[in-house]
């Protein structure tokens, strides 16, 4: 039955392009595909760890920066009066050294902050964040600064018996998104079904209980960082090389807020959450601009946002299934229910 | 060697201070491998805080504890478990939010570790492990007299049955040795009765058990050995029999359970 919906809906996904051809439309569904692999990637931190990444946007940010850089090539004077040049490689290289690089920095903040956790978490989050945008910023000789990174390339793969194949289309990036986002959609539902997830979940729940069955703190949640980071990051990466510019407003704080909203709308810790999340989030701005004004375009995607979680207070995804299986399994209960009431009874208050 | 059992857990001159609260001093003793000890003393005489310390949750302020030869010292609570010395809560003994099925999958932790990307790619001995692990947890879910409740989340259960989960979720770490702590607090006399039954069970499989308790006939019948606390201090240390005729021990804390038995 889950899997039907999933291939179900994937191949709904799958069909958009070949039935949809408002170029506009399509162009915004690729935006809305790539900030909902990093909503995914955040909603594995918060739904499944409790740990609330304010930053989020830096991993991106920085799939983005040394994709683009791989990519384009630089050449910068180092302290002593070396020079470090770079040639352009490969976008898919990038793409690649995104991943990477991302993880690494999901790693070294993760390691620096998971020793205190919670509120600090969010303050170290935050900070990393701003520190990387001014650094995109100011140091202009390797970003360009607010000059931004222009034409970047677009990623080119190549396909056995076709040869290679330039994403330049719009036809070409929305199925490279598709793509992307069913493999961090499985990877991410492979993981928090493991044991892996399971001591996520456990350290969630109940920390002390959890480290007494031998899961390790730093470890589990370090983990869940750099898996985070590096699917933020091949989000990044897919960004910089569908847009093809990037400069440091990349960074801003908005961006997290919108991620945070996908996620905690669409239902945190559930794994289809960020993708309908997503979904309503991203496309409601473009829905909304041919109908109305555009100080009242914010006024309604606020005013959804509140009716969505006064309704649905979990989630959408998480309140519709509570719904849907408690109306499935009412008959069944009418017969439980009161032992379960003089059971519960008995405890102290 | 000499003795009748090799000594499983050694706790030497173990001393806690909260700011200028003396919560243990001076505390000596040892657990036998196979033995059930029993530690007791009215509230606050520092036996969870014991707990604490022996499972690494409290550092002491001086003093070591080693378990078959291993220091303890340092060492982080989730280390201390993966040398199958563990542990149960006085309260928080479950995960809420989960199935009491998916509650031992997560106290499984232990026997479940394979490699990441096995687990991403679901390769073969990822799977062969997840199904023993689902085995496992159905087989426990069965130990422990849950089987109808093993779909409900933990939360929802009662406190006997809490602590129930609370004991197989520590059975399921593959304990060499369990601390229980007040493990009948809450239960009704069927329900301790049954338990006593399950901690015999569980000794007989050759795990050493140290018990907090307060339920002293549940004590007296299940214990080869019994350590008293009060004020932080040890004040006498045998098996049942002495123990209920020790004037010092009367007088701290049996009162009122010797007058009655």
């Amino acid at each position: 039955m889950r899997a039907a919906i999933t291939i179900l809906t994937l191949a709904a996904f799958a069909s958009v392009p070949l039935w949809l051809r408002d170029p506009y439309l399509l162009n915004a569904l690729i935006t809305t595909g790539i900030f909902m692999i990093a909503a995914m990637s955040l909603n594995l931190l918060l739904g499944f760890t409790g740990q609330l990444s304010l930053g989020h946007i830096a991993f991106f940010g920085i799939g983005a920066y040394v994709s683009a850089l791989t990519s384009l090539g630089f050449d910068i004077g180092l302290p002593g009066g070396f020079r470090l040049v770079h040639e352009p490689w490969p976008p898919i290289v990038g793409f690649v050294l995104a991943i990477l690089v991302a993880g690494l920095c999901g790693y070294f903040v993760g390691l620096l902050s998971f020793r205190v956790r919670g509120a600090y978490f969010v303050i170290v989050t935050i900070s990393f964040a701003e520190v990387v945008r001014l650094v995109a910023l100011n140091w202009v000789e390797l970003t360009q600064g607010p000059l931004a990174l222009t034409n970047i390339p677009s990623i080119t793969i190549g396909l056995p018996g076709l040869g290679e194949l330039t994403l330049r289309t719009k036809f070409h990036n929305y199925y490279l998104v598709l793509a992307v986002a069913a493999v961090a959609y499985l990877l991410i539902s492979r993981l928090v079904h493991s044991h892996f997830g399971r001591a996520m979940r456990g350290l969630m729940e109940n920390e002390t209980l959890a480290v007494s069955v031998g899961i390790d703190v730093t470890r589990t949640l370090t983990l869940a960082a750099v898996i985070s980071a590096a699917i933020a990051g091949a989000a990044g990466s897919l960004y910089a090389h569908y847009i093809r510019i990037i400069d440091p407003e990349v960074f801003a704080f908005i961006n997290t807020v919108t991620m945070v909203i996908m996620v905690i709308s669409g239902g945190k810790g559930s794994l289809a959450g960020p993708v309908v999340g997503g979904l309503i989030f991203g496309l409601l701005p473009v829905m909304l601009r041919p109908i109305m004004a555009p100080e009242a375009q914010w006024i309604a995607y606020g005013g959804v946002l509140i009716v969505i979680l006064f309704v649905l207070p979990r989630g959408i995804v998480p309140s519709l299934a509570q719904r849907f299986a408690k109306r499935k399994r009412k008959a069944a209960v009418v017969a439980v229910t009161p032992v379960a009431f003089s059971e519960r009874a008995k405890e102290p208050a | 060697m000499t003795t009748a059992r090799a000594i499983a857990l050694n706790v030497e001159q173990v001393a806690v201070r909260f700011g200028g609260l003396v919560a243990l001093s001076e505390m000596n003793f040892t657990v036998g491998e196979g033995e059930i000890v029993s530690l007791i003393g009215p509230n606050g005489a520092g036996k969870t805080t014991a707990f604490n310390v022996m499972t690494g949750f409290l550092d002491p302020a001086h003093g070591r504890v080693s378990y078959r030869g291993t220091a303890l010292n340092g060492l982080k609570p989730h280390q201390i478990a993966d040398l199958g010395l563990i542990r149960t809560f006085q309260r928080t003994s479950v995960f809420p939010n989960d199935t009491v099925y998916d509650n031992l999958l997560i106290g499984l932790h232990r026997q479940g570790r394979v490699g990441l990307f096995e687990a991403i790619l679901g390769l073969p001995r990822a799977r062969a492990s997840e199904r023993r692990l689902r085995e496992r947890a159905a087989e426990l879910v069965e130990w422990v007299g849950l089987e109808r409740r093993a779909y409900d989340p933990a939360g929802s259960l009662s406190y006997g049955e809490q602590r129930l989960v609370g004991v197989a979720l520590a059975l399921a770490a593959e304990p060499s040795m369990l601390l229980l702590d007040e493990p009948v607090s809450g239960m009704n006399a069927s329900e301790t009765h049954t338990f006593v039954e399950l901690i015999r069970n569980i000794r007989d499989r050759g795990v050493t058990i140290l018990l907090v308790e307060h339920d002293m006939p549940m004590v007296m019948s299940v214990s080869d050995r019994i350590v008293v606390l009060n004020y932080g201090r040890i004040i006498a240390e045998g098996p049942p029999e002495a123990i209920r005729n020790d004037p010092d021990v009367i007088e701290a804390y049996l009162g009122q359970g010797a007058a009655r038995a």
